[in-house]
C-alpha cells in the first residue's frame, strides 16, 4: 500500500500535494453535485419550483440529510422571494453562502493544528466511534503528525475488546515511531487509560491519544463503559481528556447524526474526525452533522497511508467542494 | 426517536381524508412525505422516487380511495411494496455438487468483513461442516491476527502465509493456496476474507477480481454496513460490475439505523440480501428476512397501526373510560366482552395479530380462525355476572362449570383466565403510555408486553 513511501516533513500549511489530494477526494463529489447543479440551472435565469426540487435532489444525494436540505431550500426560497429574480450565477453563489454559513457560523473555530501551543501538558485526546469507522487508523495518523511536529506522543491501547486491535495499534505506533501503553486483550479499558495517563505524566509526554473499542451507540452498557473510561482519566489528570474525538465514516448516512448525539451525551464529544473521504460522492454528511449537531470537524481521512490525514479547514473544504464551478 | 414513517403516512393521509377524498393532487403531498421519510432512512434518492411512483399507482386505485381507513391501507401498501422490493424469500449460499464450497467475501473498509467471515464459519460449523478461513487481507495491520483470534474462538483453522512475521503481500496466492489446502485437508467450505477496498481504487479492485478469476468462487458476498447513506448505491453498483457478486450481507443491524441502504442496493443491483449481522459476538448472524427489514425502514413495530386501528374503533369517551379502567386495574370480563365486540369490527384476527411486532411472522403461516373469538365469548357468557366482574373468584369447580356451559375444556378456561391476567398487565402498561399522548415508546411497550411469550402460543393471545 506504500505506507512507507510517503514519509516526508510536514509544514503547517497544507502542501500543494495535500490540497491536490483533498481536491482529488472531492472530485467525484463535485462532478456529481455541481455537475448536476450546473445542468439544472444552465439556461435558466430564474429559480422555479422545479429547480428547487432538483436542488433538493442534489443535496439529498450528497447525504446532507432531509432536514438540512429543507433548511437550505427554505433559505434559498426566502432569498428568491425577496429578490424576485435569481440568476444561475447568483444561485450558485447563494447556495455556496448558505452551505458555508451552515458550516462556519454555527461552529466555533477550534484549531486542530499539530504545532499549536497546547494549553495542557500532556494534552489528552480520547478517540471514540462506532465499529469500523477508522478510529485506530486515525490515531496512527494523528500520532504520526504530532510526532512530525516534534511532539512526544504516547498511545493508549484502550480497545481491549476487538480481536487484534492492540496489535493493529502497535503496528501504527511503530510506523509513527511513538510509544504505546497496552494491557492484555480483554482487560479493563479504563485501567489502560489510567495507566497510560500515569505513564504520560512520568514520561512527560506532550500528547496522549487513547483508543477505545468501537461500539454501536445503541448499546447502553458499552456507552456507560465509555463514560467510565473518560471519568477515570480525570482521576489521573483533573481535566483530562482535553479533547474527545468522535470518528465518523463519511459514507455513513443519516445515522451519523444520531451517533454524534449519543456519543456526546456519553462523553461530551468536542470534535469530529471524518474518515474515508477518498471514496465517491459524499461529504454532505459534514454539513448535516455540523448543522444539526454543533460539533466542529477537526480532521479528515483521505486514504490509507500514514499521512492521509488533514486538518479540516472549512473554508478550504467549501472551496474544494465548489472547485472552479463558481 | 425518529418519527416513524408509518406515523408520517397516517398523518399525511389524515389531511387528505379531511378533504373528503383522495385525488391525484393531494396524494402527491403524501407521496412527498413518504419520499422524505424514506430518504431519512437513507434510501437512495432515485430508488425512493421510483418507489413512491409505484406506491402512488397502487394507492390511487379504488381499493384505497374507497377504503374506510385509507391511511392504514396506504401504510400497508408501502409495507407490502417494501417487502416485495427487498425480495420475498430467503436465499441461501450457492453450493457446488462437489466440495469445497468456495466463498469470497468483499467490501469497503470497516464494513465488518472479518467478523462476518468468522460468523459465517461458525454458521457452517454448527451445521456439521468443516470450514476453512483464508486470510487474504494482507494489508490492514493485524487483520490476519484478528481473523486467527476469531477463528480460534470457534475452533476453525485459518490459512495464512507469513514471511518474517509479516503477511505475504500476495492475496491471490493466499486465496489459491487456501482452496488447495481445503482439498488436501478435506475442508468442505473455504471462506476467503479480503482486504477492505474503495470501489474507486482500481488497483485494489483488480486484485479482488484476480482472486475471483483464480479461485472461481461459488458464492461472492458483498458486505455492506447498514448505516451507509446515499453512497451505498455507487459502491454496490461498482462492486457488482467488477465482481458480479451473488449476495449481500448487511452488517451492524443491531444499531438504530433504518438501513434504507438495503433497499437501495437490492433495487439497484437486484441481488438478494442473504445475511444480516447483528452484533459483535460470533453467534450474531441471522438469515435475512425482507419483512423485518421493511418494518424497520418504515420505523415501526406495526403496533402503531394496531393501536391506531383500535383508536379509530373506540370513540374518545369510551376510550377514556377504558383507559381509566385499565389503569385502575378493575378491567373485567364484562369490559372485555364489550371490547371483543368492537375488535370484531376492526378486521380479521389474523391481520390484527400480524400487526404486533414479533407475532406477525408467526401468524403468517398459521391459520387463525376468525371465529376464534366465539369460544372466548361462549366462555365469558357462561360466567355469572359476579365471575365476570371479579374473575379472582373463579375456582376449580366454577371452571368446570364454565367449561361445561361453553362446550370448552377446562384447560381452555384455564388458559383464558391466565391470558386475561397477562393481557390486563399489558393493557395497564399500554394505557400508561397512551396516557402520555401519541408519542409512544414502542420499545418499552414491547418489553412490557413480552411479545415473545405471547407469540409462542398457537392460540390468539386472548
Amino acid at each position: 500500500m506504500g505506507f512507507f513511501d510517503r514519509f516526508k516533513p510536514r509544514t503547517n500549511e497544507p502542501s500543494p500535494e495535500e490540497k491536490e489530494k483533498l481536491e482529488e477526494g472531492l472530485e467525484k463529489t463535485r462532478t456529481s453535485f455541481f455537475g448536476k447543479l450546473d445542468r439544472m440551472v444552465r439556461g435558466k435565469d430564474e429559480v422555479d419550483d422545479l429547480v428547487l426540487d432538483q436542488l433538493e435532489e442534489v443535496l439529498v444525494t450528497s447525504d446532507v440529510g432531509v432536514k438540512t436540505t429543507l433548511d437550505i431550500i427554505d433559505r434559498v426560497e426566502a432569498r428568491v422571494a425577496r429578490d424576485q429574480f435569481v440568476s444561475t450565477k447568483e444561485l450558485n453563489q447563494l447556495i455556496r453562502e448558505e452551505i458555508t454559513h451552515l458550516m462556519l457560523d454555527e461552529v466555533p473555530e477550534m484549531p486542530a493544528d499539530f504545532e499549536a501551543d497546547l494549553p495542557h501538558t500532556p494534552h489528552v485526546v480520547m478517540v471514540v466511534g462506532v465499529n469500523g469507522v477508522g478510529k485506530t487508523t486515525s490515531i496512527g495518523k494523528i500520532a504520526y503528525r504530532y510526532k512530525q511536529a516534534g511532539r512526544s506522543v504516547l498511545l493508549g491501547a484502550g480497545d481491549t475488546f476487538r480481536a487484534a486491535a492492540i496489535e493493529q495499534l502497535e503496528i501504527w505506533a511503530n510506523r509513527a515511531d511513538v510509544d504505546l501503553i497496552k494491557q492484555s486483550h480483554g482487560s479493563d479499558p479504563a485501567a489502560v487509560a489510567f495507566d497510560t495517563l500515569a505513564a504520560a505524566k512520568s514520561r512527560e509526554a506532550e500528547v496522549v491519544l487513547i483508543d477505545t473499542a468501537g461500539r454501536l451507540h445503541t448499546r447502553r452498557g458499552l456507552m456507560d463503559e465509555l463514560s467510565k473510561v473518560k471519568r477515570v482519566m480525570s482521576k489521573q489528570i483533573p481535566d483530562a481528556p482535553h479533547e474527545v474525538l468522535l470518528v465518523l465514516d463519511a459514507s455513513t448516512g443519516q445515522n451519523a447524526i444520531r451517533q454524534a448525539e449519543v456519543f456526546t451525551e456519553a462523553v461530551d464529544v468536542t470534535g469530529l474526525v471524518l474518515t474515508k473521504l477518498d471514496g465517491t460522492a459524499k461529504g454532505g454528511i459534514v454539513i448535516g452533522v455540523s448543522n444539526e449537531f454543533k460539533v466542529p470537524v477537526k480532521y479528515i481521512g483521505v486514504g490509507e497511508g500514514i499521512d492521509d490525514l488533514q486538518i479540516f479547514d472549512r473554508r478550504a473544504f467549501v472551496e474544494a467542494l465548489f472547485g472552479d464551478q463558481f | 426517536m425518529f418519527e416513524s414513517l408509518s406515523d408520517k403516512i397516517e398523518g399525511a393521509i389524515k389531511n387528505v381524508t379531511g378533504q373528503g377524498r383522495i385525488n391525484e393532487l393531494n396524494i402527491a403531498a403524501t407521496m412527498r412525505e413518504i419520499r422524505r421519510a424514506l430518504l431519512d432512512a437513507d434510501v437512495n434518492y432515485q430508488v425512493a422516487r421510483d418507489f413512491t411512483d409505484q406506491v402512488k399507482e397502487k394507492a390511487t386505485g379504488d381499493e384505497v380511495l374507497n377504503s374506510v381507513t385509507p391511511g392504514q391501507q396506504l401504510v400497508k401498501i408501502v409495507h407490502d411494496e417494501l417487502t416485495e422490493l427487498l425480495g420475498g424469500e430467503h436465499v441461501g449460499i450457492n453450493e457446488p455438487d462437489y466440495p469445497p464450497t468456495v466463498i469470497l467475501v468483499a467490501g469497503l473498509q470497516g464494513s465488518g468483513k472479518t467478523t462476518f467471515c468468522a460468523k459465517l464459519a461458525r454458521h457452517f460449523r454448527r451445521q456439521g461442516r468443516a470450514p476453512l478461513l483464508a486470510a487474504a487481507d494482507v494489508y490492514r495491520p493485524a487483520a490476519v491476527n484478528q481473523l486467527q483470534k476469531l477463528a480460534s474462538e470457534i475452533d476453525v483453522p485459518v490459512y495464512a502465509r507469513m514471511e518474517n512475521g509479516e503477511p505475504l503481500q500476495d492475496a491471490v496466492r493466499v486465496a489459491k493456496e487456501a482452496v488447495e489446502e481445503a482439498r488436501t485437508k478435506a475442508r468442505d467450505v473455504v471462506i476467503i476474507d479480503t482486504a477492505g477496498r474503495m470501489h474507486v481504487d482500481e488497483r485494489m479492485m483488480q486484485e479482488v477480481t484476480d482472486i475471483r478469476d483464480t479461485v472461481e468462487p461459488h458464492e461472492i458476498l458483498f458486505v455492506v454496513d447498514s448505516m451507509t447513506g446515499q453512497d451505498a448505491v455507487n459502491t454496490a453498483k461498482e462492486f457488482n460490475e467488477q465482481l458480479n457478486f451473488d449476495g449481500v450481507v448487511l452488517t451492524k443491524l443491531d444499531g438504530d439505523t433504518r438501513g434504507g441502504a438495503a433497499l437501495s442496493i437490492r433495487s439497484v443491483v437486484n441481488k438478494p440480501i442473504k445475511f444480516a449481522s447483528t452484533g459483535e459476538t460470533l453467534d450474531a448472524l441471522t438469515e435475512f428476512y425482507p419483512e423485518r427489514m421493511s418494518q424497520r425502514i418504515l420505523g415501526m413495530g406495526d403496533i402503531v397501526t394496531f393501536v391506531e386501528k383500535a383508536q379509530e374503533e373506540f370513540d374518545e369517551k369510551k376510550a377514556e373510560k377504558l383507559r381509566q379502567k385499565m389503569q385502575s386495574d378493575d378491567f373485567n370480563f364484562e369490559d372485555f366482552y364489550q371490547q371483543l365486540q368492537r375488535i370484531k369490527k376492526m378486521g380479521s384476527m389474523k391481520d390484527l395479530l400480524g400487526m404486533i411486532p414479533g407475532i406477525g411472522k408467526k401468524v403468517r403461516n398459521l391459520d387463525v380462525d376468525d371465529d376464534a373469538f366465539k369460544h372466548i365469548e361462549a366462555m365469558i357468557l357462561s360466567m355469572t355476572i359476579e365471575e365476570r366482574l371479579n374473575p379472582s373468584v373463579i375456582d376449580g369447580s366454577r371452571r368446570r362449570r364454565i367449561a361445561k356451559g361453553s362446550g370448552a375444556r377446562v384447560r381452555d378456561v384455564n388458559q383464558l383466565l391466565k391470558q386475561f391476567k397477562e393481557m390486563k398487565k399489558m393493557m395497564k402498561s399500554m394505557s400508561k403510555l397512551m396516557g402520555k399522548g401519541r408519542k409512544m415508546d414502542i420499545q418499552q411497550m414491547l418489553n412490557n408486553m413480552d411479545v415473545g411469550k405471547m407469540g409462542g402460543s398457537a392460540k390468539p393471545p386472548f
